[in-house]
């Protein structure tokens, strides 16, 4: 019996998976932190291989809510950064945990909410004032309650607006932002999100878009290296090479049409394109 | 419904057509589990045999320790290799987080516990006779013990299928210490678990629902192995047949 278990690991390990092939490039790990929006959008899948052809890397790309990506720079525990949290990053520069912070792209928030719209945030004039009427309306609102730079920037507007969010309708999922919208679909609720991820599950949700278009709800995107004099051991220059890749005309002009076969416009507005 | 029947068209298709993405992610769940659950009984085995069968000082303790190990949350597992094995933790120098290795680890704590504790009651329940009877017919030490575990074989099995199952089935851990990662454009420490949970994250039902599926089915086919062996039809039926196919030639031969 031992020997079937043993037979079976033999075997599998005989045909070789798990072992990296051999390439004729020695490559370097690299370990890059990144949010899950980033990674559900599928443009890392693109943009890694882009990296990888033409620098000796080998990207493990970690995706988890932009709080906790910066969280892993502070402890020195990735070489470089993809987050869209702007306060969070600011601050990080400040403290000196990370440095070449450098814009890369953006998109949106976007509120959803149930077609019949209860609270009325169709006619809202202002991201603020869509928050103020679903809080007046206690209509229930779903928020990621993770840290995540869609978090972040849920609670800015709602101090914006004035309003501390408490009650039974303010749910917190702690999830992503993709199991978050499938709650929000479900309990026919008020969300914040990217629209990356609402276009990706668009034909999943039963939500609209009912408001948009706020400058508060930009949604910017960041490359940024961990700070090797704080972490001697991080790869600094492989952080420089995929913070130079990001910002690369070749980078950027990809993001033009990245989407647009899929959803009829591009996900993301690229930041840095060559004049 | 449809949604699931699609799933399972879907899963059929990727089987049949030997897709390189899923064959490699199955492949490497089973070679992780394989690998942990071969670890977990070559630790879990002669520790539930030593608790079941000794008795010293200490000994209450580190049975509780066992039976609570097999409750221990998978995620909880993950969390903690996952600050053992960050760089600025204390075995940080090995550079294994983010590799199967991580993972292979992770999946062993899990697994080596269910083996020793149900090893352990499985021999506490045995006629202590059996090893009397082994010595008195020469046995060692071990060889009575040896024998014993012959005896429960079944149970041993049922320690193993737990063990196995418990493994293939997590994702939790499986996510923090391996970070379902590709590398170099291949699957590297993604797992059926964790591609299924990532699929699920960017929308793709359909693809989520097959590899749910294959997974189903792959536990189902190595269960199914081991509880062959385990009520003893595996080999006995083709045994059987060539017994008898071979005594019939030597009565035409003669």
């Amino acid at each position: 019996m031992i020997g079937l278990v043993a037979v079976l690991a033999i075997v599998t390990m005989a045909t070789g998976c798990g072992e990296k092939k051999t390439e004729p490039v020695e490559r370097t790990e690299l370990i890059l932190a990144t949010t899950t929006s980033t990674q559900d959008s599928g443009l890392l899948d693109e943009w890694v291989p882009m990296f990888e052809e033409n620098n000796p890397y080998s990207v493990k790309v970690i995706a988890v809510g932009s709080g906790q990506a910066m969280e892993m720079g502070r402890n020195g525990e990735c070489d470089v950064m993809l987050v869209h949290s702007p306060s969070e990053e600011e601050k990080m520069v400040a403290e000196g945990y990370a440095i070449d912070r450098n814009a890369v792209m953006h998109n949106n928030f976007i509120v959803l909410g149930p077609a019949s719209d209860p609270a009325g945030v169709k006619s809202a004039t202002s991201a603020e004032e869509a928050f103020k009427k679903i809080a007046a309306s206690q209509q229930p609102f779903i928020s990621r309650g993770d840290d995540s730079g869609t978090h972040t920037r849920e609670l800015k507007v709602w101090k914006e607006a004035g309003i501390e969010p408490q009650g039974t309708w303010y749910v917190e999922t702690g999830k992503g932002m993709a199991d978050t919208l499938r709650v929000a679909s479900e309990r026919k609720a008020y969300t914040l999100t990217d629209d990356a991820t609402y276009l990706n599950l668009k034909e999943d949700l039963e939500l609209e878009v009912l408001f948009e278009g706020d400058k508060i709800l930009y949604n910017n995107y960041h490359v940024m290296d961990v700070n090797p004099e704080k972490y001697p051991d991080v790869d600094y220059e492989g952080a420089q090479a995929f913070n130079d890749f990001c910002i690369s005309p070749e980078a950027q002009e990809f993001l033009l049409t990245f989407g647009e076969d899929r959803f009829g416009r591009p996900l993301f507005i690229p930041d840095a394109l060559p004049e | 419904m449809g949604e699931i029947w699609q799933g399972f068209v879907e899963a059929l298709r990727l089987i049949v057509t030997f897709n390189p993405y899923v064959m490699k992610i199955a492949l490497f769940t089973l070679y992780v589990c394989a690998i942990a659950t071969f670890f977990g009984m070559l630790m879990g085995i002669p520790l539930g045999s030593v608790l079941a069968l000794y008795r010293f000082r200490g000994r209450k303790f580190l049975v509780t320790l066992v039976n609570a190990g097999m409750g221990l949350p998978p995620v909880v597992v993950g969390l903690f290799v996952y600050l053992f094995l960050k760089r600025r933790g204390p075995l940080g120098f090995l550079g294994w987080l983010y590799t199967p290795k991580a993972i292979v680890i992770a999946e062993i704590v899990l697994a080596m516990p269910l083996i020793a504790g149900i090893t352990m009651a499985a021999l506490q329940n045995e006629n202590p006779k059996i090893r009397l009877q082994a010595r008195s017919l020469g046995a060692g030490e071990a060889g009575s013990i040896l024998t014993l575990l012959r005896e429960t074989r079944i149970s041993l099995i049922a320690a193993v299928i737990a063990g196995f199952g418990g493994i293939i089935s997590e994702v939790g851990a499986a996510m923090m210490v391996g970070g379902n990662l590709m590398l170099n454009g291949e699957p590297y420490t993604r797992t059926l678990t964790t591609a299924t949970v990532q699929e699920v994250g960017m929308g793709n039902s359909e693809l989520a629902i097959a590899l749910g599926i294959i997974l189903l089915g792959i536990t189902f086919l190595l269960v199914w192995v081991l509880t062959s062996i385990q009520q003893g039809s595996l080999l006995s039926e083709p045994v059987r047949v060539a017994k008898s196919l071979f005594s019939r030639f030597r009565k035409e031969a003669a």
